[in-house]
């Protein structure tokens, strides 16, 4: 008995091996890293000087870090909630197709989300681009001119955020098609047998059965949108960054174009708490759709 | 009669606005799809045409003679594959291991790969470039690998999969003498083909999307991936958007068929991901 619950130590020791060594050197050891490093003054590679909470105190006074954190909330706020409810929209759309027609629609609007972020800023980039762009022709009889939409501030995070739906909306979709097929069609023809109108069907059946999955696709979205920086990043780059600078950018440019690691670390560290406080809350939803 | 004539019409109504919708979603696509295809002075002649008037491949040949494209190509699919194959394998095994043995730590082990789910792997962007720079692995090809091979949602979903099987398998195999190796390998991931081809699928996706680790690891350009790369051919191009579009087209064109090849996977993938089993 003994010899056998050692072996079993023994396997399970070298089951877990090779994750725990991974995990350890690129996940552990670099979160305690960034820890150490936020309470110095290092460069990007080298040795830096303890500076105790020097760099938290200017973080929180940093125009630009602020700046950073509202440049993000505005974001997830153009995303988030316009791209969920465009998502249960699709959703309910394709829901209603059956047979080949669904699998071909589904796949044009799923497409995009497994297209990596520098093609889908290619593609968006000459279909907007100022001088031959096919979108300028949408926009000018609107505006009444052309526009560099990546180089005028009040259309670059709009614009951003429109095509980041476009992009990443996909995984919701797939969400909401799940949950809705999850549905008995009973409920719906008795509906229909008592004379319910289509909009009554969506608000009195379809929406708090729904209500769950758009919490979900919520909380998911979120978290993501909060890590924003690809998108922003490419459409920025060669102009004023700072005016659109997200919070993953101000550690980007902290690290790598200011050359100071610490400090770029002090704003890494408050991402991740941003972050896990938005998880938590996460967990707690996805803690009560399991229970149920 | 009348009031179903008009659930019909209102119904063909909808139908016919999902294809329009699904159309404009659609369009950007196949206007990079069309673009690739036309000569230089076509793509950028003014109007609204849908339809080139003489399909070339030139912006193709372009680009694979005067970008390093075929290289970029090669290092994606390397690195692509060895993080699909490394993460799948790495949390077939400890997800067995947290699912079937009993071993000090065990639960210590579950508790922090459920809350490393929880953590922005982005905010780790300085501390890996400082990891990988200090063991000297920058532009090569292990450094662009590890640090993308943190996946714990790979590890939850094998666990959950496992916990799922009905005792007796196990015990029917460890009574005829089998070992733990045997157990993992001939019977739970063989009845577990399919999440293991979603989990491979959607890994590899990933993989080979990625695009600011990859950027940042890589600076010299016969190392970088297709997907950083063709950011490249962009600034060498200037304003010739067929090429730039052909180089997207070549870009994105594994991974949409990769989807479109396993879409029933890569939806299953997701929905597990999501923690909807399905």
């Amino acid at each position: 008995m003994l010899k056998s619950r050692r072996t079993e130590y023994l396997v399970a020791a070298i089951l877990i091996a090779p994750f725990v060594a991974v995990y350890g050197w690129m996940f552990l050891y670099p979160s305690l890293q960034m820890i150490q490093f936020s309470f110095t003054n290092a460069p990007l590679i080298g040795a830096g000087e303890w500076v105790g909470f020097d760099n938290y105190v200017r973080l929180f006074n940093d125009k630009i870090f602020i700046g950073a954190i509202w440049n993000t909330a505005y974001f997830v706020l153009l995303t988030v909630i316009p791209g969920t409810i465009a998502a249960l929209a699709i959703a309910l759309m394709v829901s209603r197709l059956k047979g080949w027609m669904q699998s071909l629609i589904l796949s044009a609007f799923f497409l995009p989300y497994v297209l990596p972020i520098t093609v889908v800023y290619l593609i968006w980039q000459w279909m907007l681009d100022v001088q031959f762009g096919i979108l300028q022709q949408v926009i000018e009889p609107i505006v009444g001119q052309t526009v560099n939409v990546w180089r005028r501030l009040p259309w670059f995070m709009p614009t951003v955020a429109l095509l980041t739906i476009w992009w990443t909306n996909g995984f919701s979709i797939l969400l909401f098609l799940a949950g809705l097929r999850n549905i008995p069609r009973e409920i719906y023809e008795a509906a229909e047998l008592d004379g319910a109108t289509r909009i009554q069907i969506f608000f009195r059946i379809t929406w708090p059965l729904i209500w769950p999955i758009t919490v979900l696709c919520l909380t998911i979205q979120l978290i993501l949108q909060l890590k924003i920086i690809d998108q922003v990043y490419l459409f920025a780059q060669g102009g004023r960054t700072q005016a659109t600078m997200t919070l993953v950018q101000f550690i980007f440019e902290q690290a790598f174009v200011k050359n100071s690691g610490g400090y770029a670390s002090t704003a890494a560290v408050a991402l991740f708490v941003i972050v896990i406080v938005f998880s938590v809350f996460q967990y707690q939803v996805l803690r009560i759709r399991v229970a149920q | 009669m009348n009031a179903k004539r008009r659930i019909n019409l209102g119904s063909w109504l909808l139908s016919g606005l999902t294809v329009i919708a699904a159309g404009i979603w659609f369009f950007p696509i196949y206007w990079a799809l069309i673009t690739s295809i036309r000569t230089d002075d076509e793509a950028v002649r003014a109007g609204f045409d849908l339809i080139p008037d003489a399909p070339t491949l030139g912006g193709y040949t372009y680009v694979i003679l005067n970008s390093n494209i075929l290289r970029w190509y090669l290092n994606s699919t390397i690195t692509a594959v060895s993080i699909t194959v490394l993460v799948v394998f790495m949390a077939a095994c400890a997800g067995y291991a947290i699912s079937q043995l009993r071993f000090p730590g065990r639960t210590l082990l579950w508790w922090t790969i459920l809350a490393s789910f929880m953590v922005p792997i982005q905010a780790l962007i300085v501390n890996h470039y400082v990891i990988i720079a200090g063991v000297g692995l920058l532009n090569t090809y292990p450094g662009i690998v590890l640090p993308m091979l943190i996946a714990p949602v790979t590890v939850i979903v094998y666990k959950q999969f496992f916990d799922g099987l009905p005792k007796e398998f196990r015990e029917a195999a460890v009574m005829d003498g089998a070992s733990e190796f045997q157990l993992l390998f001939r019977v739970f991931i063989p009845m577990n083909w399919g999440v293991t081809a979603a989990l491979s699928i959607i890994t590899f996706i990933g993989a080979w999307n990625t695009f600011f680790w990859p950027f940042l690891a890589v600076s010299v350009e016969p190392m970088m991936t297709v997907t950083v790369g063709i950011t490249q051919v962009q600034d060498a191009f200037g304003v010739a958007y067929a090429r730039v579009m052909a180089g997207a087209v070549m870009a994105g064109l594994p991974v949409a068929l990769a989807y479109l090849f396993f879409q029933r996977r890569v939806t299953q993938a997701i929905a597990l991901s999501a923690g909807i089993k399905g």
